[in-house]
Parts: C-alpha cells; sequence; structure tokens
C-alpha cells in the first residue's frame, strides 16, 4: 500500500512540475515579447485575448497546423532525433530542482518533498544532461544539409564546450562551500535571511555564472549557433512545424532551469528573505526570485548586442576562465584557512 | 567596462517604463497629411449635380488612362457626362485630374482604406464619385 502511495506521488508530482514546467514556458514567450516591446516603446502581442495572453496557445495552434518539412539531403533520422534530444534534456534537468520544502496532507501523515528526485549528485547530473542538450542543437544544425545549419552547430559547440569549462569552476565555489552536491543542501546551508544566501560569499561566481549561463542557453549577447543576421537563423534553419517549436521550448525550458539553478545555488532556492516571512510558502519565494532572474533574461536580451564570434571565445578562454579559476583558489584558501 | 553594460541595462529599463508610442491603428489612425493624395470624389453644384461638364481633360491628362467619359447635353443646353468611369484599380494618384479640371469638379481626397475582393467594385461612377464626398468634409 505504501509503494502504491509512493507511485501515485511521485506520478502526481511528475505531471504537476512537466505541466507547470510548459506554462512556464509558454508564458516566458509571451514575457519577452511584452517586455522587449516595451523596451521597444511598443506594445508587444496584445491582439489574442486580454494583454495578448492567449497568444502562446495561438503560436501553438499555428506550429502544429504548419507544414512538417523534412529537407531531401539531410540525415533524416537525426534530422528528426535532434529536436528531440534537446527538450528532453531541458526538461530533465528540472528533475532535481527542489523548488520548495515540504508539507503535509491535511488528514494524514503523508510528507509530500516538493521535489521529483534528491539525488545526492544532483549538481552533476544537471552538468551532465545540459551538455546531453548541446547534441541537440549540434546534431540539428549539421543533419539538416545546410551550410548555414552547419556552421550554426559548429559555433554552438566551440561556444558551449567553451564557456561550460568556466561555468563549472565557477560553481565549484559553492560546492566548496557547502560540502555538498545535492541541491537540498546547498539550500538548506542558505538558510535564515538573505545575509546566509550564498551571493554573498560567491559574487563573483555569480556573475560569472550568469555570464556563461547565457552562452549554455544561446541567448543574446551569445546567441552564436543563431545569429539572424548572419547565419539566418543557425542550427534550426530547415526546421519548421513542431519541430522547430521543440527547439523553441527546449531553449526556453533551459532559460528556465538556469534560472531555477541560480536561484537554488545563490539566492537561497524557496527560502524567504528574511526568516519572519516564512509563513509565505516556499514555492511562491522560489517562484519570485526564479521571475527575477527570467526577467533579467529578457531584459539584457533588450539591452545588449550580439558579440562577434573570435570575440565570445577570447572572453571565454582568456577573462572567464581565469576568473574562475582565480576565484576558485581563493574561496580554497579561505576555506582551508578557517578550517 | 562593467559601468557601461549597467548604464545599457539602465536606458532599457527607463523605455521599459515608459509609455509605448504605438498608435494601434484600426482603433486609433493618424490623421493623413494636408497634401495627401486619396481616393476622388466629386464636387457638388448649387442643383445637388456633379459639377463636371465632361470635357475630357483629366481623360486626356490621366497618365494611366483610368477615366472614361461619354458625353451629353441635357434639355438646358448643358454638357454633362453620360457616364463618368474611374478605374480606382488602375489610378495612381497623381492628382492630374484635379490639376486639369477647369470647373473644380474632381478632388483628391482624404480617404485611404478601400479593399474589395472583386475588380469590378473599384469601377466608380459618378454616383460612386459623389457619395465619396462624404469622407472629406
Amino acid at each position: 500500500m505504501q509503494l502504491l502511495y509512493l507511485l501515485i506521488e511521485i506520478i502526481v508530482k511528475c505531471v504537476v512540475v512537466f505541466a507547470g514546467l510548459m506554462i512556464v514556458v509558454a508564458y516566458l514567450t509571451w514575457l519577452e515579447r511584452k517586455v522587449l516591446g516595451h523596451i521597444q516603446i511598443r506594445y508587444g502581442p496584445n491582439r489574442c485575448g486580454p494583454f495578448g495572453l492567449l497568444q502562446p496557445f495561438s503560436d501553438a495552434v499555428k506550429a502544429f497546423f504548419k507544414e512538417d518539412l523534412v529537407p531531401e539531403k539531410s540525415d533524416k533520422v537525426i534530422f528528426v532525433m535532434a529536436p528531440m534530444i534537446s527538450i528532453i534534456a531541458a526538461i530533465s534537468i528540472f528533475a532535481v530542482i527542489p523548488f520548495g520544502n515540504q508539507f503535509t496532507i491535511p488528514g494524514t501523515d503523508w510528507v509530500v518533498k516538493l521535489r521529483l528526485a534528491d539525488i545526492d549528485v544532483g549538481l552533476l547530473y544537471i552538468f551532465g544532461i545540459a551538455s546531453l542538450g548541446e547534441f541537440g542543437i549540434i546534431l540539428g544544425g549539421w543533419s539538416s544539409g545546410n551550410k548555414y545549419g552547419l556552421t550554426g552547430s559548429l559555433r554552438a559547440a566551440a561556444q558551449m564546450i567553451s564557456y561550460e569549462v568556466a561555468l563549472g569552476i565557477a560553481i565549484v565555489g559553492v560546492l566548496i562551500l557547502s560540502q555538498s552536491l545535492r541541491l537540498t543542501e546547498i539550500v538548506r546551508l542558505q538558510e535564515g535571511g538573505f545575509w546566509n544566501w550564498n551571493i554573498w560569499y560567491q559574487p563573483v561566481a555569480f556573475v560569472l555564472y550568469l555570464i556563461c549561463g547565457l552562452a549554455e542557453i544561446n541567448r543574446t549577447p551569445f546567441d552564436m549557433p543563431e545569429a539572424e543576421a548572419e547565419l539566418a537563423c543557425g542550427f534550426n534553419i530547415e526546421y519548421s512545424s513542431m519541430k522547430f517549436a521543440l527547439f523553441f521550448m527546449a531553449e526556453y525550458a533551459h532559460m528556465v532551469t538556469m534560472g531555477a539553478l541560480a536561484v537554488t545555488l545563490f539566492l537561497g532556492g524557496w527560502q524567504p528573505i528574511i526568516p519572519q516571512l516564512s509563513f509565505i510558502p516556499g514555492i511562491v519565494w522560489f517562484c519570485a526570485k526564479l521571475f527575477i532572474f527570467l526577467f533579467f533574461f529578457v531584459w539584457q536580451r533588450g539591452t545588449y548586442p550580439r558579440l562577434r564570434y573570435d570575440h565570445i571565445m577570447k572572453f571565454g578562454w582568456k577573462i572567464l576562465i581565469p576568473l574562475a579559476l582565480i576565484n576558485l583558489l581563493i574561496t580554497a584558501l579561505i576555506v582551508l584557512l578557517k578550517g | 567596462m562593467i559601468i557601461p553594460l549597467l548604464k545599457g541595462l539602465k536606458v532599457t529599463l527607463g523605455y521599459f517604463f515608459s509609455k509605448p508610442i504605438t498608435v494601434q491603428y484600426p482603433e486609433e489612425k493618424v490623421p493623413p497629411a494636408k497634401r495627401w493624395r486619396g481616393i476622388q470624389y466629386f464636387e457638388k453644384d448649387e442643383r445637388g449635380k456633379t459639377k463636371c461638364v465632361a470635357c475630357g481633360l483629366c481623360m486626356a491628362v490621366c497618365p494611366s488612362q483610368c477615366i472614361y467619359i461619354e458625353t451629353a447635353e441635357d434639355e438646358e443646353g448643358r454638357r454633362y457626362p453620360l457616364t463618368y468611369e474611374l478605374d480606382a484599380s488602375r489610378c495612381i494618384f497623381c492628382g492630374y485630374c484635379e490639376e486639369a479640371c477647369p470647373v473644380n469638379a474632381i478632388f483628391l481626397g482624404k480617404d485611404y482604406e478601400w479593399v474589395e475582393g472583386d475588380r469590378k467594385v473599384y469601377l466608380m461612377t459618378t454616383e460612386k464619385l459623389l457619395e465619396e464626398k462624404k469622407f472629406n468634409p
């Protein structure tokens, strides 16, 4: 009986998290267009429903009815697989993100933990799966048999590999402080008000994480694989209909995960700003903090131009990685001296 | 290096909170310019009929040859256009007909919204041209 309840709990949580993530992704596209619109002193979508709130659904319907083209010269199996790899990787990262503490179902003593999986290699899992997501982009661009697609995927490969190094090293600083790869453990160590958050102990790592995170999810100013102006959409140039929509969703889901991970690692996850405010449920805090990051991702897209390809590489290898290494060394030294 | 980046963020945030300058077209409209040349209309004389005396000058001057006139005389000996056809789908709105008209009968109006599914509807007759006056006070 216990096992059955557990199974039901897991299934319900999976469905809720998946649906929630998809809704967030859908409305993230809406938010992006709206915020970018207002930054450019226009309204953004406002015809579909009040404030254009039905726009994501109209987009989805449109994507479903578009013609699904597979180019003749493409490697068809990989061409079809690539968007799937992308979206699966983007969604499955969310499995280890703790988006709240736990609560007891009223009338029973059944404790529901607000996370899908609490594995003790959480961070490693995230980096493993995130790297898997790159294959979606690389294979997608390569298999479409288009020179722009190929260029885009080559750039994606180079950019993601080099920024992943800096991202990984930056996060090691947090790991040294928390002595654990388990995300719930990292959150728990930031308990008790905003002055305990990792962002104060690891400010450099936080900035590095943001920059490398943007490069990881191929967002402006690092959207080299897409580069509308020079590559005409890059790796997804030959994709249409739902395959394109999958790539699109994967990109935004990846963005949500990057934000959620930033919240978990640096802003104390579901913890309230000050302990007195802990009557507000943790999931609300988590969503509020996540929203700040999502808004920032959109906001900076409306601000910065795209970097040149060699500048991105130079910036990654010559500035970010040394900075991350220095940060790591200093953190390690301080932790060692303090005992 | 970091200060300019933050300045950029500040500028865009300022614009984010400013009011959009969008004119939401079907509901709001920008009035056309003073010298805007839109769809033609006929000026009426004191009897409520067209001022046109069917001299044929507009037909002669029209560069896209979209005007066709058949002349007739009424019982008082006054010339009037028996048929006056202006094919608006061919008109280039150059305004030569307005300039050529010796009796100030035809004018180019301010109206610019005219979409039909059928080309025949664009053939403007005297009645349609007189009716078009109401868009041009």
